[in-house]
């Protein structure tokens, strides 16, 4: 990841060395609601980081996007874009931050070029340079042919894309994609993701919600998890699944052990949290024993001693099974598994 | 600001800051509106010259042919109709867009987003809904001459007519956008039956608001339409010989009017903009 600087024109009103978007403590109590929708959260994004907030639905992953990109108002804390204290100068915000909404909101009145060159109007891009840019970026969206086509001509991941060059139009330093695949087909949540691999690796900061898991592990360089209007964890992808306690398994099936003589030893293995028998199908394998060891972290990193510790007990293993866990246990584990 | 070889094209960023870039959005906001206009022009036309045509074919021509309303008649109406299409293309064009954008099709939302205080975003709903209004009355102009039979106007009041005609378009997009703002899509029907046809009467449009003294209650319900100081004061100005109120009465009613409409809706607008 690329931690632009000198790639990109900052803004002269922006300060470079900022985190690209900080929240800190940052509280929203809509009306006379007594629980809060963000109720203390606090990260930081680096430039050119691909940042994700995960979380389930009413979480509060919407206001926060919201307090950022200046369409809600805070009720306190701090939150900033490039810099900029979105509460103080929400004018120089939105010079500086794009945005592509959960719900499509393309103007209909136009044409889809029209909704590209009129937003370049509304942010101050030369007239001479705005048709120019909107072709370009039809055409990296792959919508060059859909120039003249009316909004609601267009297919879910059409809009969404249009939506997404839009967001472009005035050469954003943040940009903040609420959802972005929800809705979409295959073929257009891949295109869709390709362009934020591509837009993050021209040095844009992308901060995207999401509760699609695997959308947030693929595309994250870091994933927040927040709810309740609280951050439960904030790390890579990676990182967030290696510290799940016990969540990893590694199933064995083995012959020629003393199986609950085994069990203790590999219990005191480092790293595994538990060790299990499974019934086999009887009759199937011949007498073969099923283990499942869970583990701490990564399945692979626990395999090599505990199949040292088996071939020690003097057992034969014939077959190995990794289980490795993945975001969305992570998710469940932190937020649970009741419904919203 | 060289052109971008590949990926993210550069805009010129460095260019842009937020004082005179304020004026820059708020031109490219207003000039989106008027863009609109411009593709549904023939739509726009008719729908602003549909009813104040009949208005002025059924009471200048037909009750003046059949011999119901003396010949004088159109000479006060015409003011009146200009006066009507003024206010009401402006909250027309200003209400019905901003209820729909904001309940169902949050088109609007782009322009929230746009480097400019939401004030000033709701400011420019009102401009452009007055120069809709504005249009909207001036082409009355010739219809009123080719359609009636004897207009004859003081040339000399044309200024101050101009800003009276400026000052209701204005008060009707202010107007308009505490409707569109503080009324919701289920109720625009109700709203419209029970305030803007009432409106559309109590103006002074069709008669001079000043002979209604022996209807004295609905001369004070008339007083409280902003219409009715467009009315008396084109009528001031163009055609003095019909019994008016004084100019200055007017320009005053309608300045109050601006400001009251202009502050709720702003207002309303803000609201409506932000969560």
């Amino acid at each position: 990841m690329s931690t632009d600087t000198a790639a990109r024109p900052a803004s002269e009103r922006t300060d470079g060395t900022a985190p690209a978007v900080e929240v800190r403590d940052l509280v929203k109590r809509y009306g006379r609601s007594r629980t809060a929708a963000v109720d203390g959260l606090s990260f930081a994004v680096r430039r050119g980081e691909v940042f994700g907030l995960l979380g389930p639905n009413g979480a509060g992953k919407t206001t926060t996007v919201g307090v950022l990109t200046t369409r809600v108002t805070k009720t306190s804390g701090l939150a900033t874009v490039a810099g900029i204290d979105v509460a103080a100068d929400p004018v120089g915000a939105r010079a500086v931050l794009g945005v592509v909404p959960q719900r499509p909101n393309l103007d209909r009145s136009l044409d889809a070029r029209g909704n590209l060159v009129w937003h370049a109007a509304y942010h101050g891009v030369p007239r001479a340079r705005r048709r120019a840019l909107a072709d370009e970026l039809l055409d990296r969206m792959g919508l060059a042919e859909k120039a003249s086509t009316n909004p609601d001509e267009l297919s879910g991941g059409q809009a969404q894309r249009l939506i997404i060059a839009r967001g472009l139009m005035h050469d954003p330093q943040v940009l903040f994609l609420d959802e972005p695949s929800t809705g979409l087909d295959p073929q257009a949540r891949l295109f869709v993701h390709d362009r934020v691999t591509e837009l993050a690796a021209s040095g844009v900061t992308v901060v995207l919600t999401t509760h699609d898991m695997d959308e947030a592990a693929k595309l994250a360089d870091r994933v927040g998890i927040v709810d309740h209007g609280r951050l439960l964890a904030l790390d890579t992808p990676s990182e967030l699944v290696a510290a799940l306690p016990g969540e990893a398994t590694i199933d064995l099936t083995l012959t020629g052990a003393d199986v609950g003589a085994l069990r203790g030893r590999l219990t005191e293995v480092r790293g595994v949290a538990g060790v299990e028998e499974i019934a086999g199908e009887a009759g199937l394998d011949g007498g073969a024993t099923h283990l499942r060891v869970s583990v701490d972290g990564e399945a692979g990193a626990a395999l090599p001693p505990v199949l040292g510790t088996v071939a020690d007990a003097g057992a034969t293993v014939s077959q190995v099974e990794l289980g490795e866990p993945t975001l969305e246990d992570v998710f469940i584990d932190l937020t649970g598994r009741g419904l919203r | 600001m060289s052109a971008p070889a590949t990926g993210v094209p550069a805009t010129g960023a460095p260019a842009r800051s937020a004082g005179p870039g304020q004026g820059r959005a708020f031109l490219g906001v207003l000039g989106r509106d008027l863009a609109v206009t411009g593709k549904e022009f023939g739509t726009f036309l008719s729908q602003v010259l549909m009813q104040p045509f009949f208005l002025l074919f059924v009471f200048g021509v037909v009750l003046g042919q059949l011999g119901y309303v003396t010949p004088g008649y159109a000479q006060l109406l015409l003011p009146g109709l200009l006066a009507l299409n003024a206010f009401f293309v402006a909250v027309q064009a200003t209400a019905i867009p901003l209820v729909i954008d904001f309940s169902y099709t949050k088109e609007i939302e782009d322009r929230l987003l746009a480097p400019l205080s939401t004030r000033l975003v709701a400011v420019e709903k009102i401009v452009f809904g007055a120069s809709r209004g504005l249009f909207g009355s001036l082409v009355m102009i010739p219809v009123g001459y080719i359609v009636l039979d004897e207009v004859t106007w003081d040339l000399s009041g044309l200024p101050i007519a101009a800003v009276l005609l400026v000052l209701g378009s204005l008060a009707g997009g202010a107007a308009g956008l505490c409707i569109g703002t503080l009324v919701s899509p289920r109720k625009i029907n109700v709203v419209f039956a029970l305030v803007i046809t009432p409106l559309l009467f109590t103006g002074s449009t069709q008669f001079p608001f000043l002979q209604l003294g022996n209807l004295r209650w609905f001369q004070v319900i008339c007083a409280l339409n902003p219409i009715t100081y467009v009315s008396e004061g084109l009528r001031g100005a163009l055609t003095p010989s019909v019994p008016h109120l004084a100019g200055w009465v007017c320009l005053l009613a309608l300045v109050a009017a601006c400001a009251l409409f202009g502050v709720i809706g702003i207002r309303g607008f803000v609201r409506r903009a932000l969560d």
